[in-house]
């Protein structure tokens, strides 16, 4: 699994559908990492990956890295009462067996401080920093602002 | 102004916000024509905002149209994206059909949202929604007219603005028809856009 990390650390370009791709770091496998493009970089962007853990402990995701924003966090989004808000997360739990899903309307990567607008059609990397598991590079696909996700064959989206 | 009274400002809880808000709006003694809960008819609300390209837009505009009626703002990275997306989704199911329909965006963060701002987010989603900004007063009358909550928040030497995130839908007379939830399936939303419609 190191040539496709590299490759995404190489450029900030990315391949189509490179949201498509599979990373594994130890039990846990990552997919369907993609974000949404921005309108300049004063906005911040926002981060959205499915996490299966195929093991038989349970891990949690600690913490995001990339280098596009100065400061990225984990937020839920959290609707009570019909008012939506969005609380930090100090972890997002990955139980054995399970996927978890940071996906619209739900718990995101919150991309504060963006160094560059995200543009459709390019990619960047994130660094995932799991409780046990540790760290896993991959490469984040930036769709449309309208995008609901990637449209990936094999994903049943 | 008992309307202005609804809508509660401040870091109380949104339940509790809510509580509070119907108490002060029933305490002023009028029998309310409708549940004190739900939106009031696009009639009776009153306020004056400025669309993207800076026509000044007032709820009577409105009338003789089905309505559609949401808050956000464009600093929001997940709701307000997502919200949209949904939005521009159910339109194009509906085609030309949703053509008549008033598709309204009202910014709860007037301060960083300006026409010019709403024109250039909006360009990413369907043609046919509007963003409306203009002074927090008029935003706050907006709000409360539709029974709808926004409170700015501070974040990280930031701030982020919690809110209201259904979609209210209002009959070609001007009355309320119905909300359509955050994130609810299209399945479920477009019949009850439809319903407006007919």
């Amino acid at each position: 699994m190191r040539t496709p990390i590299l490759a995404a650390l190489l450029s900030l370009v990315g391949l189509p559908a490179m949201a498509c791709e599979t990373f594994t770091i130890g039990n846990l496998m990552i997919e369907h990492a993609w974000s949404r493009a921005t309108i300049g970089a004063e906005r911040p962007g926002v981060l959205y990956v499915e996490i299966t853990n195929t093991g038989s402990a349970d891990d949690a995701l600690v913490g995001i890295a990339t280098p596009v924003a100065e400061m990225p966090m984990l937020h839920e989004t959290v609707v009570t009462d019909g008012v939506a808000s969005m609380p930090h997360a100090m972890s997002v739990p990955v139980p054995a067996g399970q996927t978890v899903a940071l996906a619209p309307g739900g718990y995101h990567g919150m991309l504060m401080g963006l160094t560059t607008t995200l543009k459709e059609g390019e990619g960047f990397p994130v660094t995932l920093t799991f409780r046990d598991a540790g760290e896993v590079t991959v490469p984040v696909e930036v769709l449309s602002m309208q995008a609901e996700g990637p449209d990936c064959e094999h994903a049943g989206q | 102004m008992r309307t202005r009274r609804a809508v509660i400002l401040g870091g109380v809880a949104g339940a509790l916000a809510f509580t509070l808000g119907l108490g002060a709006w029933r305490s002023r003694g009028t029998a309310p024509a409708t549940d004190p809960r739900l939106p009031l008819p696009i009639a009776e609300m009153d306020f004056t905002l400025t669309d993207q390209c800076g026509a000044t837009v007032r709820p009577s505009d409105w009338i003789g149209r089905p309505t559609m009626i949401f808050f956000g703002f464009t600093f929001c990275p997940d709701v307000c994206p997502t919200t949209l997306s949904d939005i521009s989704g159910w339109l194009e199911d509906l085609g030309p059909e949703a053509d008549r329909l008033n598709v309204t965006l009202i910014s709860v963060d007037p301060e960083r949202d300006t026409p010019a701002v709403l024109s250039d987010y909006l360009a990413n989603f369907d043609p046919r929604i509007t963003g409306l900004t203009g002074p927090l007063a008029e935003v706050e009358r907006a709000a409360a007219g539709l029974r709808a909550s926004f409170e700015k928040v501070p974040r990280d030497g930031d701030y982020t603005v919690n809110h209201t995130a259904g979609v209210f839908l209002f009959h070609p007379d001007g009355r309320f028809a119905s909300i359509i939830d955050y994130h609810e399936d299209r399945r479920f939303a477009v019949p009850k856009i439809r319903r407006t419609l007919s």
